[in-house]
């Protein structure tokens, strides 16, 4: 149970201070680092200087945005390996490669091993410094389920940090992975969730609510379409045929229906932008069977039309029909894992990746 | 010393001699970079640099059989923080390959998201990252008699930013607690909002298609663009001259700063923002709609501009490899475009004809050592592989378009010499023209103030997009698609500005999906250093025999004049995925450096 005192300003941190350890070098694009950097609610600087009454101190360990540079930078990583910056939270962005299915050499490091001259791969930097952590975040897509780089075909075998921990992987504070996914991550969905994990460090709130996917269930928890302000033209049957019409965008490749994300309700950045609700269609880059469930992109989704022809028909059959496509949607392609064989597909051109 | 291998904190006794420093990874940047080198102290000289990269992902890999209408939204995730340029490249190459042409009003929308995504983008590297380099508490650490200076000097350009002295600069650019710093970062997300109304989403945008935009042209749409708009021009006309200020000091206070990251003028720019009255996407009138551009492409050598064609520009990519971790495609590798659409020979090492295959291996600084590799520019007049740099995107477009005089557009003028930025009166100041000049040097500070320049070029183009938008609005043009067939069988190309530099889409299609697919960032242009041919890439030649300022000794040395000039380039790593490093060197440790050996001409 939480007691606090009356007021979050009188209650005494659990913990004085928090370290945010940030591991962007897993097989990402640095992206959901730059999209937090866009944040409002609250901003990186709401949370680094103290804005609000209760939390605890929050020291930040973000490559793209140190002042440390170089063995100054690791410095805090070998510290939290080594259980000397205690509580951490670790934020892994990009998805994680798979080592084992190649000889030598690695797809992903960061730093150098002072004994070998070696760099160290990022999956040891996971290996070491989870178990150590008080909660663990996986950021982006990539992070959480694999994304973009477990394509089909892909030749590094990568996957989600799920994938790679194991899904009911706790931390030592008894914390599941809390995934935020998004391509990147809406920048206040991420920030507005390590927010309220600091509120838990804090003794001020239970831990954030998650659904079977580790997402926060409050962010997560209703559909594009749910939150779209053009389903109003879906209800009355209107759909676009060609990309910049005002009308819904289902009939021209947009999975808004069965795909959980909140962008459309909540805009992209200061409630400017989005995905649908601006003219883009949903490609599903929040879900876990992101890229490949939704690819070719710019066609329309297979029980768009059953779907939408049928708008008419009783609201709770649509639900029906459109649970089983999204649970399709929830589930990653069966290639991402952490197993010694790579079953992406890939298929090298003049080399063998095993031999 | 035969490999570089970890960094050797020395007694002062031994000083004088090489010694080996490392920063991995090199943070403030977007990706993976690390920098190795080998530092003659007494004599405060480079005396070597390899630069490497640890991350790889396959894009050119898993993009083979996938329609290629998923292209943009694929490649956009090449980068986390110019993924959109990537995506708009890529419909730029997707047009061409499909020979449509977007609606005018499109264009000015792609148009308006990239000038966005420039006035964010250099701002918050420029004033969030490049910016600590220079804040107080960085000089304080490595020349506080920089600082003390600083103190004592005043802002030549005061009254109009507001702050004194040029410590007063360096103090507001603290990290988190100087005032400009978080007020930059705010400007950052202005900016970005504009962005999100043209292009949906910040980085990887969701209104961008091959054909045109899913974006929908309203009066409230280009309202909601020109007022955060025109408080970010009135931003620039602040930050401009505070950052002349505080670049001006430091050739003031430490002469032979301008040696810092000096390099050979070797320039690229690949050219940005199409003009829709022009702009067909056919190869045939590459040149043509190429030279129509508001910056215009160009190849800049010793000072001389060399081409504006984006035909000669295509015709000159090669991509070499070497000690990097692929397997060489050799005389192997599949050809699949033989000759352009105008008949000329399309080489065995264009990105059209690449083939892709990684090789993961132990890291070997004699041998093969980094995931990226290298692109250079055949100079047909002298054979040579010129290993082009982008001066972090706005140096090279800046001295192309000055040197082509091509640009007029009222809020911009290209003279022969120089760029004038025109930028009209605003809420609370009046009109301002800054004029950037051709700089006598390819350097570490002209890098970064041509970044504060082109930040108000972009600002200006931005207010002329908007007004060519709004006419089309009141004409009642507002269809902003054109529809098209994925042919069997085509080619296309993209040339574009990312915010850091040249880039370039390469896509071959057959049966309707994609064949081969080549993307070619500034950052493999920027880091690669020696190719085969011995020739030295940018880090390694500008940071190789660059003088050191920094006050402190081997065991407190942070390196600051080899971060600033590492960062003036603007990394950008995951871009760099193509990159690689050249062979380590042996050295002798008695030898008596040199500094310019690497091609200073």
């Amino acid at each position: 149970m939480v007691e606090t005192n009356g007021t979050y300003a009188k209650h005494k941190p659990a913990v004085k201070e928090v370290h945010i350890v940030w591991v962007t070098a897993g097989l990402g694009c640095d992206g959901d680092s730059v999209s937090v950097t866009g944040a409002s609610e609250p901003s990186i600087e709401d949370l680094v200087m103290g804005a609000f009454p209760g939390l605890p101190k929050v020291y930040l360990h973000n490559p793209v945005l140190a002042y440390e540079v170089g063995d100054e930078f690791m410095n805090y990583l070998y510290r939290a390996k080594e259980g000397r910056l205690d509580p951490f939270v670790l934020v892994v962005e990009g998805s994680i490669p798979n080592e084992k299915i190649k000889q030598e050499g690695y797809w992903a490091a960061l730093g150098t091993d002072k004994q070998t001259g070696q760099p160290i791969p990022t999956t040891n930097w996971i290996d070491w410094l989870a178990p150590k952590a008080f909660a663990v975040v996986a950021i982006g897509t990539c992070a959480t389920y694999g994304g973009i780089h477990a394509m089909e075909g892909n030749p590094t075998g990568c996957m989600g940090l799920a994938d790679y921990l194991g899904w009911k992987w706790k931390s030592k504070a008894g914390l599941p992975i809390i995934n935020v996914p998004g391509c990147p991550v809406q920048p206040d969905n991420f920030m507005e969730t390590v927010m309220h994990l600091l509120y838990h460090a804090a003794g001020l709130a239970p831990p954030p609510p998650l659904d079977d996917q580790l997402r926060p269930k409050w962010l997560f928890g209703a559909t594009v379409h749910e939150g779209c302000d053009r389903a109003g033209y879906y209800e009355q049957g209107q759909f676009a045929t060609a990309y910049g019409q005002s009308e819904c965008l289902v009939k021209i490749g947009c999975w808004g229906p069965v795909v959980n994300c909140n962008v459309p309700k909540r805009g992209w950045m200061g409630g400017v932008g989005g995905c649908p609700n601006v003219g883009g269609i949903c490609i599903g880059c929040t879900m876990p069977g992101f890229p490949d469930k939704f690819m070719p992109f710019m066609d329309e989704p297979p029980g768009g039309r059953l779907s939408s022809t049928a708008v008419g028909l009783y609201g709770g059959i649509i639900r029906t029909l459109r649970g089983f496509t999204q649970r399709t949607a929830n589930k990653e392609p069966k290639w991402r894992h952490s197993r010694p064989k790579l079953t992406s597909g890939y298929q090298p051109t003049t080399y063998s990746p095993a031999g | 010393m035969s490999t570089i291998t970890l960094p050797e904190r020395v007694a002062p006794s031994e000083r004088g001699k090489l010694i080996e420093m490392s920063w991995d990874p090199i943070t403030r940047i977007v990706g993976s970079l690390g920098i190795y080198t080998k530092i003659d102290f007494e004599n405060q000289r480079v005396i070597e640099c390899h630069s490497t990269s640890s991350i790889f992902r396959g894009y050119s890999v898993f993009m083979k059989g996938k329609d290629p209408r998923d292209a943009h939204f694929i490649t956009s995730r090449i980068c986390g923080i110019c993924g959109d340029n990537h995506a708009t490249c890529s419909c730029y190459a997707q047009n061409m390959a499909y020979g449509i042409r977007p609606p005018d009003i499109a264009e000015w929308i792609v148009n308006l998201g990239e000038a966005a995504e420039y006035m964010f983008d250099h701002n918050i590297f420029q004033d969030n990252l490049v910016g600590v380099d220079f804040c107080e508490q960085m000089v304080k650490e490595t020349n506080p008699g920089v600082l003390d200076q600083a103190e004592r000097t005043p802002a030549p350009n005061g009254e109009i930013h507001g702050y004194k002295t040029i410590a007063d600069i360096m103090r507001t650019l603290n990290p988190f607690s100087g005032q400009f710093y978080r007020e930059a970062l705010e400007m950052s997300r202005l900016t970005r909002e504009m962005f999100c109304l043209m292009e949906g989403r910040h980085t990887h945008p969701s209104t961008l298609y091959p054909g045109g935009v899913g974006t929908v042209p309203s009066l409230q749409l280009f309202s909601e663009y020109l007022v955060r708009l025109m408080k970010y021009v009135e931003f620039m006309k602040k930050v401009v001259p505070l950052h002349d200020d505080l670049f001006d000091f430091f050739y003031q206070a430490l002469p032979g700063y301008e040696e810092v990251g000096q390099r050979r003028v070797l320039l690229g720019c690949w050219g940005s923002w199409n003009d829709p009255a022009v702009c067909d996407y056919t190869y045939h009138n590459m040149e043509k709609w190429g030279n129509a551009m508001y910056v215009t492409p160009g190849v800049v050598v010793d000072g001389q501009l060399l081409t504006t064609s984006l035909v000669d520009i295509n015709l000159g990519l090669r991509i070499l490899l070497g000690s990097s971790y692929y397997q060489d495609w050799g005389d192997n590798g599949e050809i699949f475009v033989e000759k352009d659409p105008l008949g000329n020979k399309i080489d065995r090492r264009h990105p059209w004809n690449q083939t892709t295959t990684p090789k993961p291996q132990k890291r070997d600084f004699n041998g093969n050592y980094t995931w990226v590799m290298s692109p250079r520019w055949l100079d047909k007049r002298t054979g040579d592989h010129l290993a082009l740099d982008t001066g972090g995107g706005p140096l090279a477009r800046l001295w192309a378009t000055a040197l082509a005089g091509k640009v007029d557009f009222g809020y911009v003028t290209a003279t022969g010499k120089s760029v004038k930025i025109n930028l009209p009166k605003t809420a609370l100041m009046g009109e301002a023209e800054f004029e950037w000049r051709i700089p006598q040097w390819s350097n570490t500070i002209e890098r970064n103030r041509a970044r504060t320049y082109f930040q108000a070029y972009a600002a200006a183009a931005a207010l002329y997009f908007c007004e060519r938008a709004l006419d089309e609005v009141h004409a009642g043009h507002t269809k902003t698609f054109t529809d098209f067939k994925v042919p069997d069988e085509a080619i296309g190309c993209g040339f574009h500005e990312a915010v850091r530099g040249v880039l370039s889409h390469h896509l071959v299609i057959r049966n309707k999906k994609i064949a081969n697919y080549h993307p070619y960032p500034p950052t493999p242009w920027n880091a690669s250093p020696r190719d085969s041919y011995g020739t030295p890439g940018p880090y390694e030649d500008a940071v190789q025999g660059t003088p050191l300022f920094e006050e402190n000794p081997p065991e407190k040395f942070k390196g600051i004049d080899i971060m600033r000039t590492v960062r003036s380039f603007d990394p950008c790593l995951p871009c760099g995925v193509h990159m690689y490093t050249g062979k380590g060197k042996l050295i002798d440790v008695q030898h008596v450096p040199m500094f310019g050996a690497a091609g200073h001409a």
